[in-house]
């Protein structure tokens, strides 16, 4: 029986969704990236506590959403190769660097895609605040915000309103500011989130928010913020601050 | 280079534990990799290995995930619908695109940059997978640079054209998606060249490539001569971008317009489709002052909207 003798595999089916929503909006010296914590597989919960958004260098933070298994293998190998630049020449890849590294790790995957959506948020060489987004491919862009994932749809319009101004008419006499105030920007972020956990069921739980300062840059916006914990290695350079609140976990 | 390639994707019975994937993953990683060559300088020596999973057929498993035609659940979009054009007159090459990425019905993107800047004489567009577009364009780049260093003159537009297709050809049947024009000024004059991913590669004066091109073709075709002035030029491009956005769904948002000249490409612009619709392109060269938009040229007055006012 020459057909017994090799079974034969029909389908192949690698990935999954894990729902999650993530989000990143730059400032003039600052940028926020954040993610909510919820992981989960079709209807059901997995965990209430799964990061999606990781501190890369004291001025990068990479946000990742799609198949979880895929994005924290992708976070792994990008923070792998940032310690070996390290190791090369002594100092942190830039942030527009970090962006072409991603594209090409991204890209070396092209028939065999991550099933990962990326969001590089943190500072550019000239001090401004940047955000990088990715598709699955490593299609990549510079933009001023993105939301992805789960409720990118919920989200991303609600942004383009409050971000970019579209469809809104400036005072008579008056103009709409290039950039938000970092208040501004957490407030739109926290809004942001709660608002997708109440209309979309695979958010909610956790909130992460990464604030990533420009060199120089004060503490200036972040008075009242409850329980920032810094993570940056050094304080007279770029710094990385996380701030976590609690979503709704029905 | 070519044998080596196609050997990798050789079908060949595999069995339960077909680990073909684990197997090559460390021979991706070399001394490139670790800082001083790091990222695209590995591909100076060739093009690195691409990982392909362990299945009978790897374009089968790409297409199954990955193509939103065929299944429009299927988990990884690959932004569509485009209007990209490109025409060559006597001042030089105009390059003007829309702004637009859609996933499905979803506007993914309103500010993507569909004019690849290969170097400050050579242009590309981005139609078909953006990622496709971007990466061998930018891989184009340094060939081209190479090509310059190595015979101390520049590349020709069709040398550099024929490059892509060369390479795109060598991947053809695995699912890369991409149409192109490569534009650019060189010895023999202004250059367009159309290349996509099935291997075409058409040398010519005028080009569109989108789901909106029909309608581009349509403003470009009916204003194109040979001896257009640069502004006549500038506007029949943005015109021609307006017309695809206003009419095809998939193309929209706005135009980025780009003007190859003899010593290099210039970038002349960002203009809102829907600011052109209402009030024009603004002050340029070129432009009439008035919107594109029908309603706006006709004064209301063969509107239906018109009709029910003064009814």
């Amino acid at each position: 029986m020459p057909g017994m003798a090799h079974p034969q595999q029909h389908q192949f089916n690698p990935y999954s969704e894990n729902g999650g929503t993530i989000l990143a909006i730059a400032g003039a010296d600052f940028t926020v990236i954040a993610g909510d914590t919820r992981q989960s597989e079709g209807y059901s919960i997995q965990t209430r506590y799964a990061p999606k958004v990781f501190r890369l260098t004291d001025r990068a933070v990479l946000a990742v959403n799609g198949f979880a298994a895929d994005g924290n293998m992708f976070v792994k190998k990008v923070k792998q190769r940032l310690e070996w630049y390290r190791h090369a020449h002594a100092k942190d890849m830039p942030l527009r660097a970090i962006a072409r590294l991603i594209q090409t790790m991204l890209y070396a995957q092209r028939f065999f895609p991550y099933y990962v959506y990326n969001i590089l948020g943190g500072i550019e060489d000239d001090g401004t605040g940047a955000v990088y987004s990715f598709d699955p491919v490593g299609s990549y862009e510079r933009e001023a915000c993105r939301a992805a994932g789960a409720a990118q749809s919920l989200v991303q319009p609600f942004l383009d309103n409050q971000i970019y101004f579209k469809n809104q008419t400036a005072a008579p006499g008056q103009t709409h500011p290039c950039h938000l105030p970092l208040p501004d920007v957490l407030s739109i972020v926290i809004d942001s989130f709660t608002s997708a956990t109440e209309r979309h069921i695979e958010v909610g739980d956790g909130l992460e928010m990464y604030i990533v300062l420009a060199k120089g840059r004060t503490l200036h916006g972040m008075e009242g913020l409850r329980g920032a914990q810094e993570l940056s290695t050094q304080t007279d350079g770029e710094r990385v601050f996380v701030v976590r609140r609690e979503l709704k976990k029905d | 280079m070519m044998n080596t390639f196609a050997k990798r994707f050789e079908k060949k019975p595999i069995g339960l534990r077909g680990t073909q994937g684990a197997v090559t993953e460390d021979d991706q990683i070399t001394d490139a990799a670790w800082g001083s060559e790091a990222g695209f300088g590995n591909l100076v020596k060739g093009t690195h290995s691409f990982n392909v999973p362990a299945v009978p057929d790897p374009t089968a498993f790409l297409r199954m995930h990955t193509d939103d035609h065929a299944d429009p659940n299927c988990r990884i979009k690959i932004q569509h619908g485009t209007t990209t054009l490109a025409f060559r007159y006597k001042g030089g090459v105009i390059v003007a695109v829309d702004s637009r990425a859609t996933a499905g019905s979803y506007v993914a993107s309103g500010t993507v940059r569909k004019v690849i800047e290969i170097n400050p004489y050579l242009l590309g567009t981005m139609a078909g997978g953006a990622a496709d577009c971007q990466y061998w364009e930018t891989y184009l780049g340094m060939q081209c640079r190479l090509h310059e260093l190595r015979n101390k003159e520049r590349i020709s537009v069709a040398a550099a054209s024929k490059y892509l297709s060369n390479l795109v050809y060598s991947y053809k049947g695995m699912g890369l998606s991409m149409g192109t024009m490569i534009c650019g000024w060189d010895k023999t004059g202004p250059a367009v060249f159309y290349v996509d991913s099935d291997g075409t590669r058409l040398k010519g004066d005028l080009f569109s490539v989108g789901s909106g091109s029909t309608f581009a073709y349509g403003v470009l075709d009916q204003g194109y001569r040979w001896d257009l002035s640069d502004e006549e030029a500038q506007e029949l491009g943005r015109r021609s971008i307006y017309a695809a956005g206003h009419r095809d769904a998939f193309s929209g948002n706005s135009c980025n317009l780009y003007h190859v000249k003899v010593d290099g490409w210039v970038y002349l612009g960002n203009y809102d489709i829907s600011q052109m619709h209402y009030e024009g392109p603004g002050d340029v060269p070129g432009s009439t002052g008035k919107g594109y938009g029908y309603d706006v040229r006709t004064g209301h007055r063969f509107s239906v909207a018109a009709e029910a006012v003064t009814a």
